[in-house]
């Protein structure tokens, strides 16, 4: 249906019509409303059981999730485990995806192997290492041959093992999410850059320090910010090894959920991890971005 | 500043089925330029990066200043290299690019500036020194590969078909500019390029490869003049050697095309009733509306005036030649025009081998 429009001077724009949606409008709808439906509303419902209930607005639940023994260890552990273990990861995927960089022989196979964690699910993962590190798993037989006596590394009472379990099941399940990323962002760089370095005088650390980590920054920004969201969700693995005895916050979240039957903390907890991940990305955005860089010193 | 020795280098790539470099052999004096030139994929690459060391050869050696470098990393070789893709470091600003090399070795900071400051004059990089690469135009940043190139106090310095990505009128100003830089700064100079006419211009040396192999070293006038094979006579020159089939008469004196006959170059007594390859340069070529003594007569096949002379297109017994002609002659398709051939101008080729033919 044509509609009839007066002539417009050339460069001006017709006057909007009445009624009439713009296609641009149009193209998005779809997505805009999927989101709104899928992400959109279910944010707004649980800041709805976060902070009201029958009577309306309420502290009571956020006053509950702080007041609760478990909240602020699991707070503790959670950054603590962040804190430690993404440095680490990202040092192992960088230098792992420089080894690989270097065509060793059967270097396809070493990245599939790798990538493998990748396509686990996280308690799959969890109950693999738990029949590692339990009290007659791999690791104390393994020691035991040795005639080494093994220890409970997951005893509740025993704080720093836990942590270091936990760590350890993290690091191979999540590393290669980085390893990934890292290995794309490389093979986007041209050799040149590398070799130029090479040509002018530049040693190994030269090179890492001053071309390639810098030309691999918009990769690693990806990494750190994806890694770091889900480092606040760790879940299934902490809870494989330790069950209650290490608390993680998504841990939490899920205790009051199904343990305690209280989807109003649980909400306030799910926030509390929303708004930090929030943070965090915008930190991460700004702190790595393209600073006035160049000038010799 | 020092020397290059390559001796009997062999490189095959893996999975590669021909040798990259066959073989090479090369001395390159200290403060020469010399110029690898060759069809794209004849090895010319290879052969620099394996003096760079970015490359490892299967066999053979390379010694820069008495030095064995061969299996050396690049950054043990003290060398500076333009990259024909320029590879400056697009997240640095110019200033810093220029000052890479000093900075690595690390050069105190006021001895960096200096130099970055002169590299930017030579140049004429001063007002974009603070600027970032991806805010330059194409020649500007072939000349922030070059300046970073030539802050080094490098031994060697090598360039990758540093021009072929600039346009035919920046190629031809800066490969002047780019001669005389390298002149005063007198490093020893390894220049790879597939443009015959640069490396005449550039070069000291010439050596022209084919296949992995160096199939003539010499003189740029040399190589131009006397193409020791078929293939450098064929590659060198714009337009090209033109070659025809001859035979030498019994008594070595003249040289037989098919009906016609021309005086023979004196070399050619030893070959006397030989059948030979003919290479004439089309600037060696005497065109002429009348007939001349000696004259072979010829059949206009193509008139292409460039300005300053006019290129035929002609055909003399069976074979396409192309001669010149100065700007005032005139003449069209179909014509007849007659050729006069210089005899210590023509060069001879063996028919099987293609080689030259020396005097015996
Ligand atoms: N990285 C490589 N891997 C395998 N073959 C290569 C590689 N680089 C070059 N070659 C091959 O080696 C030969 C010489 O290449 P190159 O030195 O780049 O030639 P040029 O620079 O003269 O064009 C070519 O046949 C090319 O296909
Ligand atoms: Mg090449």
């Amino acid at each position: 249906m044509a509609v009839e429009a007066p002539p417009t001077p050339a460069g001006t724009l017709a006057p909007p019509r009445r009624r009439k949606i713009p296609p641009a409008v149009l193209l998005i709808a779809p997505s805009v409303v999927f989101m709104a439906l899928l992400l959109g509303w279910p944010v707004i419902q649980g800041i709805l059981q976060a902070f009201r209930d029958e009577n309306g607005f309420t502290l009571d639940f956020v006053t509950r999730m702080v007041q609760d023994p478990y909240f602020w260890p699991a707070v503790r552990n959670t950054l603590l485990l962040i804190v430690v273990m993404i440095p680490l990861q990202f040092a192992f995927a960088i230098g792992m995806a420089l080894m690989l960089r270097t065509n060793p022989r059967l270097h396809k196979v070493h990245f599939f192997v790798w990538a493998i964690p990748l396509a686990l699910s996280d308690l799959a993962a969890g109950l693999v290492w738990l029949a590692i590190f339990n009290d007659r798993g791999y690791l104390n037989s393994a020691l035991s041959l040795f005639g080494i006596e093994g220890g409970s590394w997951l005893a509740y009472d025993n704080q720093a093992s836990m942590f270091m379990c936990v760590l350890i099941a993290e690091l191979w399940r999540a590393t290669s999410l980085v390893l990934i990323i890292v290995v794309a962002g490389l093979q986007g760089i041209p050799k040149d850059y590398d070799e130029a370095a090479q040509v002018f005088g530049a040693t190994f650390w030269q090179r890492l320090r001053h071309v390639t980590l810098p030309l691999l920054k918009p990769s690693l920004q990806v990494a750190l910010i994806l890694r770091t969201i889900l480092a606040f969700q760790t879940f299934a693995v902490a809870q494989a090894l330790t069950g209650q005895n290490f608390p993680l916050v998504v841990g939490e979240t899920y205790r009051w959920y199904t343990g305690l039957q209280n989807p109003n903390v649980a909400a306030a907890l799910a926030l509390v991890i929303l708004v930090v991940s929030m943070l965090t990305s915008i930190f991460y955005l700004r702190a790595l971005r393209d600073k006035n860089q160049g000038g010799l010193r | 500043m020092a020397d290059i020795q390559i001796s009997n280098l062999v490189k095959t790539y893996p999975g590669g089925s021909e040798r990259a470099t066959d073989d090479v052999s090369l001395q390159i004096q200290d403060g020469e330029f010399t110029v690898l030139l060759g069809p794209s994929g004849c090895g010319k690459t290879t052969l620099l990066r394996m003096i760079a060391g970015l490359e490892l050869p299967d066999s053979g050696s390379i010694a820069i200043g008495g030095r064995d470098v061969t299996y050396l990393p690049p950054n043990k070789r003290n060398l500076s290299m333009v990259f024909q893709s320029y590879a400056v470091f697009p997240h640095r600003k110019v200033r810093y690019n220029i000052g890479f090399g000093l900075r690595m070795a690390k050069v105190p900071a006021e001895e960096i500036e200096r130099k970055v400051q002169w590299a930017a004059d030579l140049l004429q990089l001063g007002p974009y020194l603070d600027r970032l690469p991806a805010n330059l135009s194409g020649g500007q940043r072939q000349r922030v590969a070059v300046a970073r190139a030539i802050v080094m106090d490098a031994d060697v310095l090598l360039m990758d078909e540093p021009l072929s990505n600039l346009d035919a009128l920046l190629r031809l100003t800066f490969r002047s500019e780019l001669k005389k830089i390298v002149q005063d700064l007198g490093t020893t100079t390894v220049y790879v390029t597939h443009d015959q006419s640069e490396a005449l211009s550039l070069g000291d040396q010439v050596a022209v490869m084919r296949k992995g192999r160096i199939a003539q070293l010499g003189d740029p006038l040399d190589v131009y003049d006397a193409p020791a094979d078929r293939f450098v006579g064929g590659f060198i020159g714009s337009p090209p050697m033109n070659f025809m089939d001859a035979a030498v008469s019994h008594d070595g004196g003249t040289l037989v095309l098919g009906e016609q006959q021309l005086m023979a170059p004196s070399i050619l007594r030893s070959f006397a009733g030989r059948d030979v390859l003919l290479g004439v340069r089309a600037e060696n070529v005497t065109v002429r509306n009348e007939r001349s003594s000696g004259d072979v007569a010829a059949t206009v096949l193509v008139v292409e005036p460039m300005g300053s002379t006019i290129l035929l297109t002609v055909e003399v017994d069976g074979h396409t030649l192309k001669v010149q002609a100065p700007p005032t002659f005139r003449t069209a398709p179909h014509k007849t025009i007659w050729l006069g051939f210089a005899p210590n101008t023509m060069r001879v080729y063996d028919r099987e081998t293609s080689m030259a033919l020396e005097a015996k």
